[in-house]
């Protein structure tokens, strides 16, 4: 059934390894164990932002604000560790995925019963949830020796060799693969994306999925909003900007379809290692920042021409398989 | 005889202003296969959507097992035990084709998806329809056929007590149809009610006990099929009797204009040879998913043919556009209207014009009442039924919409008009006269090539009928050898 994904899937594996030995043999420092980990932690964030961004993707809908969510997510958490230093972790954790869930549920109620574009109304919540953040924190920024050492410490914290924040991306990625491949949800999600008219016929509710896949995705974002303050040691409006962009682009490298239904997985874990390590290696080759948004954008227009040639139909498949000449166009 | 399973009456429903369907009486009899019957536009795919639940009939009374129920949506007539093969494709074109037959009803065990159970149920359904696909493949690997048989599959996955079959054999090869109606036999056996929908007569005597025929909305009649024949059942559909419905004028038959030699393209068809003279018309009939609209796309430039040749005028043409074909004069009138025919929003002068734009600019301005006098001039001729020629296109009925659309191509002066289904979802009084422009077409020493899958159309328009199967030309028959009969074997493979 996933050959032509399997195989997707696993070329991009390859083009990931194959990469990191090209760097690796000018710095061999770069595939040391301390090294690879402390990329994966960097990259941890994307992964998880990445698997909320493909839900929505694979309902046929795209969400922009979740960077916005990051950003109001976490500086609310800020906001309570402030107020309630002694509290502990739990609080925030709560707090930042509640927020997260009812930010995407906001944006899925009105794709769901408005019927409005995913790609206008999340062009639009961006703006609130980032304009909130302002209001919630006055313009003002948190600082590190702002936050509590709990709130700093939990998702670095070392366990079994890799920090928690890396372990977080670890659960959700099984967490996913059992929802998309073994829950019945999952299937209807892609259902859904796939063919929404069918999906009617078959008692899926279209609208709902895609209310579904928002919500979960604002959940992700909510969380990740209190990570990405405490692993960068500051709250303030502008966190997390146009980090939406590269979240796409991890999903769409990864081979999922902007048109729905299409996506793994494993695809979209790899696609974001692969923009991870780009990310990591351009600064040590010397390339100016300038340089590496164009390497970085080259990569993404390479994987959207790539995905759009595997995704292009034939046309119908009328005559029998024996029947297909030998002369048949290249 | 024993109480219905289903029973509806006083159903009504209507999309914006227009009633589709104004009394909706219906009742299905377990282990008994009902027959409806209808033109299109009759109110059967809509009183079929409000059963399973797509459509939720604007008032009347859905009785299932004698108590007065709601269908709020697909999921809940799924869980009433009400199945259909719907005549849209329900396809999921990157899921697996077990998938595609359990996507309602995956098989789970601890709530969770058991997918070896369910290639294994899968694959045993398949097997009962005389079919080998492996169940673990994308259905997007399939032929249009093997797709119909896995929809068919789909129905039959869950306990239904009702299953709906709305043209279940349009696509289908004899043989295929004749397993069908062996399943449909079983189910009946069964107990099951069955609600069967078919243009082909001598399927619903095949297989059906009773019938219902509707006309424009209403419930006609219901009753016993042995109480009547082929000819009470088409005067009931069409509320009159049938003579000269497709009244072809005689037209004189000139030189080869278009000719079509060995076309090929993979997966659609193959190896495609024919001709067209002036003042001919060529009928080109077959199954649906035969592969005649994808020859006539890579005629018109839509789709480019893997090899073959195509002369106009015993000129080789080399078209890669659609352009190119209409600065040859080659016109297309694609089968979805509403979809690549029409601009549904636009003005009927605005999409006659269309094609014929450049005509109306002068100095680099586009004279827009000059269009629009050329437009009046040829809505009128073609007698379409309008307020005035700025009226958007979406506001007309189904048949003054194909007369626009015909319009429209008639203005670029074509020498080969390609109809494909020309008179798809269009009324009986207006089929008529879309029938008789075909014909003046014809007589004023246009080539017309005609794809329909209605074997009437065909026999009574066509001066030469060719026949595809599964993307190929099976048979090419004249007007005065063609009968029903072995037309139809052509097609089908009998």
């Amino acid at each position: 059934m996933h050959f032509f994904k399997f195989s997707r899937d696993a070329g991009l594996g390859a083009l990931t390894l194959l990469l990191l030995a090209l760097v690796s043999i000018a710095f061999p420092a770069f595939i040391s164990p301390s090294n690879l980990f402390g990329m994966f932690d960097d990259t941890a964030l994307l992964i998880l932002l990445a698997f909320g961004e493909m839900l929505v993707l694979l309902t046929r809908g795209v969400d922009l604000s979740n960077s916005a969510v990051v950003a109001l997510a976490g500086m609310i958490a800020a906001l309570l560790n402030q107020a309630m230093p002694e509290a502990g972790v739990l609080p925030v954790l709560a707090i930042s995925l509640l927020v997260g869930l009812l930010l995407g549920m906001f944006n899925g109620i009105l794709v769901w019963q408005l019927r409005l574009p995913s790609m206008v109304v999340t062009l639009g919540t961006m703006s609130v949830y980032r304009g909130l953040v302002f209001v919630a924190s006055g313009g003002a920024w948190v600082n590190s020796n702002q936050m509590s050492p709990a709130f700093l410490d939990f998702i670095r914290a070392n366990v079994l060799g890799i920090t928690v924040l890396s372990w977080f991306a670890i659960g959700l990625v099984a967490v996913a693969v059992i929802l998309l491949r073994y829950r019945p949800l999952g299937r209807n999600l892609y259902a859904a994306g796939n063919n929404p008219s069918a999906a009617a016929y078959a008692g899926i509710d279209v609208g709902r999925m895609q209310f579904v896949a928002f919500t979960l995705a604002g959940g992700i974002s909510g969380l990740c909003g209190y990570f990405w303050v405490s692993r960068f040691g500051v709250a303030y409006t502008d966190v997390a900007l146009g980090f939406e962009m590269q979240v796409i682009a991890a999903c769409v490298i990864g081979g999922v379809s902007m048109a729905g239904g299409v996506g793994t997985v494993t695809g979209v874990v790899i696609g974001a290692l692969f923009l991870g390590i780009i990310k990591n290696a351009l600064p040590l080759i010397g390339l100016s920042p300038f340089w590496q948004m164009a390497v970085s954008g080259l990569v993404i227009t390479g994987a959207v021409v790539v995905n759009a040639r595997g995704e292009r139909s034939p046309g119908r498949r009328i005559l029998e398989q024996s029947s297909k000449p030998e002369t048949a166009a290249v | 005889m024993a109480e219905p399973i289903v029973s509806l009456s006083g159903i009504t429903k209507s999309f914006g202003g227009v009633k589709a369907l104004v009394k909706g009486e219906l009742d299905l009899y377990p282990g008994q296969v009902t027959a409806l019957v209808g033109e299109n536009g009759a109110g059967k795919s809509t009183l079929v959507k409000i059963l399973t639940g797509v459509y939720q009939a604007d008032s009347g009374t859905i009785r299932l097992g004698g108590e007065v129920v709601q269908i709020g949506s697909a999921d809940e007539a799924q869980q009433m035990g009400i199945s259909a093969i719907h005549q849209e494709a329900v396809i999921f074109d990157d899921l697996s084709v077990a998938e595609n037959i359990f996507i309602s009803n995956r098989p789970r065990r601890h709530g969770f998806v058991d997918w070896a159970e369910m290639r294994r149920r899968a694959a045993a359904i398949l097997a009962t329809l005389n079919s080998d696909i492996d169940p673990s493949i994308r259905m997007r690997q399939l032929s249009v056929a093997q797709k119909h048989l896995v929809q068919i599959a789909h129905a039959l996955s869950y306990e239904a007590r009702v299953v709906i079959m709305d043209e279940p054999t349009a696509a289908l090869s004899y043989r295929e149809a004749q397993e069908l109606f062996a399943i449909v036999r079983r189910l009946k056996a069964e107990g099951r009610a069955i609600l069967f929908i078919s243009h082909k007569f001598e399927d619903i005597f095949v297989v059906a006990d009773r019938y219902a025929v509707f006309r424009d909305g209403a419930a006609i009649e219901q009753g016993q099929l042995a109480d009547t024949d082929n000819d009470k059942l088409i005067s009931l559909m069409v509320g009159r009797t049938v003579s000269q419905v497709f009244p072809k004028l005689p037209a004189e038959i000139g030189g080869e204009v278009l000719r079509v030699e060995s076309l090929s393209r993979w997966p659609e068809f193959a190896d495609i040879s024919f001709s067209v003279r002036r003042g001919e018309i060529l009928g080109v009939y077959g199954l649906v998913g035969a592969g005649r609209s994808e020859v006539m796309q890579a005629i018109f430039g839509h789709t480019i043919p893997d090899s073959g040749h195509v002369f106009l005028n015993g000129q080789e043409l080399h078209v890669r556009r659609p352009e190119d074909a209409i600065n040859h004069g080659i016109a297309y009138l694609p089968e979805d209207r509403q979809g690549q025919g029409t601009l549904l929003r636009l003005s009927i002068g605005q999409n006659i014009t269309l094609p014929i734009l450049s005509r109306f600019v002068h100095h680099g301005f586009l004279h827009a009442g000059e269009g629009a006098r050329v437009a009046e001039e040829m809505a009128r001729h073609l007698q379409v039924k309008m307020s005035s020629i700025d009226q958007p296109v979406q506001e007309l009925s189904g048949g003054n919409q194909q007369k626009v659309v015909i319009a429209k191509w008639l203005a670029t002066d074509p020498r080969v008009l390609i109809l494909d289904e020309p008179t798809k979802g269009i009324d009986v009084g207006t089929k008529a006269t879309v029938h008789r422009f075909i014909s003046e077409l014809a007589q004023r020493g246009l080539a017309v090539i005609m794809v329909t899958s209605e074997l009437p159309e065909v026999l009574g328009m066509a001066d030469r009928i060719l026949v595809m199967r599964r993307g190929r030309l099976q048979a090419s028959f004249d007007r005065a050898e063609a009968t029903p009969e072995i037309v139809v074997r052509a097609a089908t493979d009998a």
